[in-house]
């Protein structure tokens, strides 16, 4: 089942919901961020800069309408490599993740260890992720577990694709999180490719929750595209999490508006037809003219906001660059923990 | 003293550190209502109630998984491994995320947690309930095994390892669960992890072990004691992190190296034990060093004759002492 916000709100797509007018900017701002910080990732790339970037465009509304349900520095999140998005949300900088994509020694995901785009945060609640897809899914089961054996109230977020639905911690996680309503929400990021194969070879249901109720948990799909859609049914989610009746699958339907990853030529195996038309899926402009058909934001705005943010990333980028490497002599730290 | 067996160690381990840590909890198949199948979790559920001594579904990956997870949120969750033969699915949530998650957030992640398995074989568990799989895991940095063979160690060395904050793999050897007794003392001590332990002194060779072995080395080493041979039988007791200098020096002392243990001989850990000897003691050894373990079959099969074939024993034992004090 696909919902839209009016189907949930009456009226709430014109309204934006109970959203004011400068959350609504202040949602635009984290898209747009992403959305350029992503874009000078590939630049700093294709100019020899950075080895490996990999993208959340076209998946920026589904995260920040999801991360803007959460309460920062409250509940955890366990993002996905496609998570930049929700990762600025919570609370990293742009110097933050530029770091990471120049592994320097200050990354606050891993001290420059790990691939890019492998966040950690923990001041923010952001758990460290792996390169095995899925992995995150188990551990968000676990996170929610231990909240439950606190007494806590703080929720547990956690991204993946719908790839990645066919590894069996994606059945594993849920299953338990459904077992003992813990206070999980899992977001499945459609995207309709696992690197080159597409989701009909990944699954012979339509939609990732349609998986939910057998379960025993609510599954939702919900066009990942529409920002106001992916906050109202992760607001709902949220909700119910927090107040202890359980877990929630959330399929956000999104594009994926480049390759898989730098080292991927999506060329061989997408039509010119669909390159073409999944421009006409853009979040970010689809939610751009929301903004300007409301009267909410205006175009010299707009293009104030983007100078603003690119000077932004221009800063960002050029701290990272200088920020030193991490020294060869502290390879063996952190084996163990004291 | 009071004297009792290795499986009541471990519950009393388990019992006085929840009664203490209210973050500590058990997650595994069966432990709750059942005790687990060994019943070593028994009674606990109802002294620490249902959340705290939880059944699980039966799936080990997110066993360890969720483990992870309620580690990172400032609990201490202790997974249980039904049988180590099951840990399989749950290799790359212990190897890929437990072992790797301080080192991949440098620094800023920890996973406190102990993953209970019982192991090994000798019960007539057949090919899926008899394994021993800590070379697997002794291989990756990140990741403390610790396999005790006495119930004082035990149960020291299983505070020991809930204290600890890191991911550590607890490796109980079935067969010893009610065989093995010993004194147990009432006041709360610890065994650290790392130290291994000379059970026995000796002077003509030195043997390694740990687990049930340690069991029939004693025995092997007192039969060969009446025919004058003096065998030191060292307990290594954590194989990860190894200690090292206690197998250089004992190694030095005798000249004469034998290693026993359960596991498949090709790739088991004694392998690692003979390099470090070859490599740091070579000038003191009189002998080349011995491996005696399982052999090389997929796993140990069910019929008596051939599961006895398979476990090393003490006349095994006996005989390759034999051969190598004669060297
Ligand atoms: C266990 C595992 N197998 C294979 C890979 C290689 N790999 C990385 S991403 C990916 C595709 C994931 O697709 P999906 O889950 O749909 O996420 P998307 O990248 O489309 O957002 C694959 C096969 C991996 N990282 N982990
Ligand atoms: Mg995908």
């Amino acid at each position: 089942m696909t919902v839209s916000i009016a189907d949930l709100v009456p009226g709430a797509s014109e309204s934006g919901g109970d959203l004011s007018a400068a959350t609504l900017r202040e949602m635009f701002r984290f898209m747009l961020l992403a959305r350029v910080l992503d874009e000078r990732m590939w630049l700093l790339n294709r100019a020899g800069k950075a080895p490996f970037v990999i993208s959340c465009q076209g998946h920026e509304a589904a995260q920040v309408g999801a991360a803007f349900a959460l309460t920062r520095g409250k509940d955890f999140t366990l993002p996905y490599y496609r998570g930049l998005a929700t990762v600025l949300v919570m609370g990293m900088t742009p110097t933050e993740v530029m770091l990471g994509l120049f592994a320097r020694a200050t990354d606050p995901s891993s001290g420059g260890r790990q691939m890019p785009a492998h966040y950690s945060h923990r001041r923010l609640k952001i758990i460290t992720q792996s390169s095995p897809v899925g992995t995150q899914i188990a551990h968000a089961a676990g996170v929610g577990l231990a909240e439950r054996i606190k007494g806590g109230d703080a929720v547990v977020w956690t991204s993946f694709g719908e790839g990645t639905t066919s590894q069996g911690d994606f059945h594993e996680g849920i299953n338990l999180a459904a077992v003992q309503q813990l206070p999980v929400i899992f977001q499945c990021e459609n995207n309709e490719y696992a690197i080159s194969v597409p989701q009909k070879q990944q699954m012979a249901v339509t939609s990732v929750a349609d998986r939910g109720p057998a379960y025993g948990i609510p599954g939702i799909s919900v066009d990942g595209t529409d920002l106001l859609s992916v906050y109202e049914v992760t607001r709902r989610a949220v909700e119910r999490a927090r107040r202890g009746d359980g877990s929630t699958l959330i399929e956000a339907r999104v594009v994926r508006l480049t390759a898989h990853s730098s080292d991927d030529n999506d060329r061989t195996y997408r039509s010119q037809r669909e390159l073409k038309s999944m421009r006409l899926s853009d979040p970010l402009a689809r939610f751009a003219a929301y903004l300007h058909d409301q009267d909410m934001l205006s175009e010299a705005e707009e293009r104030d906001l983007r100078a603003e943010i690119g000077a932004e990333v221009d800063a960002a980028t050029e701290a990272a660059e200088q920020a030193p490497m991490p020294d060869p002599e502290t390879l063996h730290n952190y084996v163990y923990a004291l | 003293m009071p004297e009792i067996n290795l499986l009541e160690a471990i519950r009393q381990g388990l019992d006085e550190m929840m009664a203490q840590d209210d973050r500590i909890f058990i997650f595994g198949e069966d432990v709750g209502r059942r005790g687990g199948v060994f019943r070593v979790t028994e009674g606990l559920i109802d002294k620490y109630g249902p959340l705290r001594v939880l059944d699980s579904p039966l799936a080990e990956s997110v066993i360890v998984g969720a483990c992870i997870g309620a580690a990172m949120n400032d609990t201490r969750p202790i997974a249980e491994i039904q049988f180590a033969d099951f840990i399989a699915p749950a290799f790359n949530q212990i190897v890929q995320e437990a072992a790797r998650i301080h080192y991949r957030s440098n620094g800023d992640w920890s996973v406190p947690m102990v993953i209970r398995a019982p192991y090994g074989g000798g019960i007539h568990g057949a090919l899926y309930h008899s394994q021993s799989i800590e070379a697997f895991f002794a291989h990756v940095p990140g990741l403390k095994v610790v396999a005790p063979a006495t119930p004082y160690d035990a149960k020291g060395l299983l505070k020991s390892a809930i204290e600890d904050n890191n991911p550590v793999l607890f490796l109980e050897h079935k067969k010893t669960y009610r065989l093995i007794k010993g004194q147990v003392p009432e006041h709360d001590y610890r065994v650290p992890i790392g130290p291994a332990e000379i059970k026995r002194p000796g002077e003509d060779l030195s043997v390694f072990a740990y687990g049930l072995m340690i069991h029939y080395c004693l025995e092997a080493a007192q039969s060969l004691a009446a025919s004058g041979v003096s065998v030191e039988v060292v307990d290594l007791r954590t194989l990860r992190p190894l200690d090292v200098p206690t197998i250089l020096a004992s190694s030095r002392r005798t000249g004469k190296v034998l290693i026993v243990h359960e596991d498949n001989l090709t790739g088991g850990f004694g392998g690692e034990i003979a390099a470090l000897i070859a490599e740091h003691a070579f000038e003191y050894l009189d002998a080349p060093i011995v491996r005696l373990g399982g052999p090389d079959v997929p796993a140990m099969p069910f019929a008596r004759s051939l599961e006895d074939a398979f476990m090393p024993n003490p006349q095994k034992i006996i005989e390759a002492m034999r051969r190598l004090a004669a060297y």
